[in-house]
């Protein structure tokens, strides 16, 4: 314990000072054993820093975007909800732990004759601000026999869905964000293993840059069309925005409040075709400029929108929240490309997720209006898709889900 | 890993426990004293305890000449090399001239071993060339303690498994000749139905098998695994055969009695095979490693897609192992017990679902939906079943 409050103070986690001690005790909640911290001492330089795992939300929906994703959707196998909270609460402590840069149970080097508790890939590296999140699907509810809170059911069908039943669905939902796609994949592994018997994965998510960013000092990260697409997302620090758009609120039964839903969708784009398509094409689909990010009417990327001043159909001005009476939704999708197709084509494409109080206030109107008559439709195609609720952030000592199983 | 590698990586692991990793000679018979003319012959029971000391014995027709003469007490390896031009016995006498064990017959150029547990005392040890006379003797000392007895229950763990290895090398060489009897014949259709049920004994015990890494790439190498200019023999060219070239299946004919050989000669060694609780456990989480990586891709049975008997034949070899263990586990780890019971019910329930007559449905009927359940389940039996071995050796 006391190395590990040396390490943070040394590494300079500015952000962990307060609530990192939360995390810690946690820890050591669920790890009566000496914890293994992860790394030696870092230079704080190279420290990748600790996002608190426990707080009022989940974090990684509005902590600052990382650079790394590794999504997993889990079935369950079970249908006893007693079974499934043993699996997240021992999810949580193991999170509690990869969170801080330490190593999972009794670490990566336990008992010489028993398998390793933590598979080790991530030993020496930092925390990278690793994040974890976790959210459940409708189909989990239906299966443990919990109520599902108002409205919440599968995305009604968008035109132009092309989804593969691979890649979508799942009852429950992790995901892993971090600076370094060791630390997300390690800990999806962990993951993974803890729950053999309880869960298994149904389908997964690589994704590689971030294409939206929630801190707006930072530049706009472009998606793999070369465009800035995440301009206009709202802000880590707009709590007002966050609470009106992102948080569920009373509206919401009392384990989702200070939670969200989230929609996670794969869209392929088809890379060959976009870039054979003239510059000026590019700039009127989006209704951007490609290299400042503009929107038209302006010259600078971060200058107010002007609908009106945007092609009646481009992306933006149909996304735009004066376009939809004030609807927006919190994005933290991610690029992904996954070898090529087996006709020479990239598979690669934009991993969409969004953070919303409220889907038919959200995603759904907006997609709607996308699909209707979107220009960018002709180089994307929607082919995975997925939608959970990400409960309440979790108090010291709890678990995840803890008060919605509870219920049962 | 290929089969004969990782047979090989269990014999380095497991080389002190196993001699007949060590052992070059084939089915030599080491066992009981063959008319040694001492007064007294009081051969001890092969120890169960893993070897805690080996010592090499380097002996020509006229020298004898061991590694080490002063050792500490405890069970003892000594690993005699003959580079003599006769063959060689070799023998260790108490003091009182008793034996305490011998190894017959090494002959010229091959090794031996004997393995035996050595409280404090003085020993002779002898070589005798031809097995004539006394031998060339050299004066052994053991000093310190005996570490403490095995747990008995350990014991017996260990005797009712050994038994049930060699139950299960009867049950499939007796069945392996019916099969071969078929190929010879030329009846196909029998030849096929009688092809999987050969195999079950044999993917019970493996993992005690691959201990003996000559005998695993004999019998139950796929053509996959196959290395350039390899010889192909055992089970899998039989299948080929069956399924994609049933016209050649007499010409086929000697591979089977070649397999029929290779285990004889398994059934053979058997007696050699050091078992202990914690190869045990090992072994059974390889049987599932074997389902895991083999068997619910079906990628074992290329031909005959019978992977499901291996797969439950797997199973129950694991079950076997745990079974026997848990009194021990029980009181180390209940959690445990309750966990692997849960997991070993369901996926014997779900295997169930997919029984035909005596066995089972092709792999190729499964869906791979249903396949990702078999995994799943392969999966949360494997991962707790891994912590066995170290709650099996405290």
């Amino acid at each position: 314990m006391a190395d590990l409050s040396r390490r943070r103070l040394l590494t300079g986690a500015g952000i962990a000072v307060g609530a990192g001690a939360a995390a810690v005790a946690g820890a050591a909640l669920v790890n009566q054993d000496r914890p293994h911290p992860r790394a030696e001492p870092v230079l704080a330089a190279a420290s990748g820093g600790v996002i608190p795992f426990h707080g009022a939300h989940q974090a990684g929906i509005a902590t600052p975007v990382q650079d790394r994703l590794h999504f997993a959707a889990f079935d369950l196998s079970t249908d006893s909800p007693e079974k499934v909270a043993a699996m997240l609460k021992a999810w949580t402590a193991a999170a509690v732990q990869m969170t801080s840069a330490q190593e999972v149970g009794r670490g990566a080097t336990g008992a010489a004759l028993a398998p390793p508790d933590d598979t080790g890939e991530a030993i020496g590296l930092p925390a990278s601000r690793l994040t974890l999140t976790v959210g459940f699907g409708p189909s989990f509810f239906d299966r443990l026999k919990l109520p599902r809170p108002a409205g919440f059911e599968e995305l009604p069908r968008f035109r132009g869905d092309r989804l593969d039943p691979a890649r979508s669905g799942g009852d429950v939902c992790v995901q892993a964000c971090a600076d370094d796609p060791q630390v997300a994949v390690h800990a999806v592994r962990n993951l993974v293993r803890i729950g053999f018997g309880t869960a298994s994965v149904r389908w997964s998510q690589l994704g590689f840059g971030k294409t939206s960013s929630t801190t707006p000092e930072a530049q706009t990260p472009r998606n793999l069309m070369g465009f800035k697409d995440g301009t206009n997302n709202i802000a880590a620090t707009d709590r007002k925005k966050l609470d009106d758009h992102v948080w569920v609120g009373d509206e919401g039964p009392q384990w989702l409040r200070g939670g969200s839903y989230l929609v996670a969708r794969r869209i392929r784009m088809h890379i060959e075709t976009w870039d054979r398509t003239s510059l000026k094409e590019q700039e009127d689909i989006f209704g951007r400029t490609k290299r400042e990010g503009a929107p038209y009417g302006g010259t600078r990327e971060h200058d107010p929108v002007a609908v009106e001043k945007l092609p009646a159909d481009s992306h933006v001005r149909l996304a735009h929240p004066d376009s939809l009476g004030g609807v927006t939704i919190l994005r933290r999708g991610y690029s992904f490309t996954d070898g090529t197709d087996g006709l020479g084509r990239l598979d690669a494409g934009l991993f969409f997720l969004a953070y919303q109080r409220d889907l038919n206030k959200g995603f759904i109107p907006i997609q709607r209006a996308l699909a209707a008559k979107d220009l960018l439709n002709e180089y994307i195609q929607h082919v995975g898709s997925g939608v959970y609720a990400c409960p309440g952030g979790v108090a010291s000592g709890s678990y995840w889900g803890e008060a919605l199983l509870n219920q049962a | 890993m290929s089969p004969t590698t990782r047979a090989l990586a269990t014999c380095g692991v497991l080389a002190l426990a196993i001699t007949a990793c060590s052992s070059a000679d084939d089915g030599a018979d080491g066992g009981s004293a063959s008319g040694s003319g001492s007064a007294a012959v009081a051969p001890q029971a092969a120890p169960t305890g893993a070897v805690t000391e080996t010592v090499d014995v380097a002996a020509t027709d006229t020298t004898c000449v061991a590694a080490k003469t002063a050792l500490p007490a405890g069970v003892v390896g000594f690993k005699l090399k003959n580079d003599g031009k006769e063959p060689t016995w070799l023998y260790l006498y108490r003091a009182d001239k008793t034996v305490v064990g011998e190894r017959a017959n090494i002959a010229p150029g091959a090794s031996g071993d004997l393995v035996v547990e050595l409280p404090a005392g003085t020993y002779q040890l002898a070589c005798k060339p031809n097995h004539e006379g006394d031998g060339i003797r050299q004066e052994i000392t053991v000093s310190g303690e005996l570490a403490a007895q095995t747990d008995p229950r350990v014991t017996r763990a260990v005797d009712e498994y050994r038994a049930y290895v060699e139950t299960q090398v009867d049950d499939t060489i007796a069945k392996t000749e019916d099969f071969v009897a078929a190929v010879k014949k030329g009846d196909v259709k029998k030849a096929k139905a009688l092809y999987a049920p050969s195999r079950v004994g044999w993917e019970r015990i493996e993992p005690v098998a691959e201990a003996f890494g000559d005998i695993d790439p004999k019998v139950d190498l796929r053509e996959a695994d196959l290395e350039d200019g390899q010889k192909w023999t055992g089970w899998h060219r039989l299948e080929k055969a069956l399924w994609e070239a049933p016209k050649t299946v007499k010409k086929e004919a000697e591979y089977g009695d070649v397999l029929l050989a290779d285990l004889d000669a398994l059934k053979k060694r058997l007696p050699t095979a050091e078992i202990t609780a914690s190869s045990m456990a090992n072994g059974a989480k390889e049987l599932l490693d074997e389902v895991a990586t083999g068997k619910v891709t079906g990628e074992e049975e290329a031909f005959s897609h019978t992977d499901l008997w291996d797969f439950k034949a797997n199973v129950n070899g694991a079950f076997k192992v745990y079974q026997l263990l848990t009194p021990i586990v029980m009181e180390r780890n209940p959690g445990l017990v309750t966990t692997l019971d849960t997991e070993f019910a369901e996926l014997d329930a779900l295997l169930a679902k997919y029984g035909k007559g005596d066995g089972f449905v092709s792999y190729t009927e499964l869906s791979k939906e249903q396949v990702k359940e078999l995994a799943d389940a392969v999966n949360a039996l494997a991962e707790p079943l891994s912590g066995l071995a170290a709650v099996a050796a405290g």
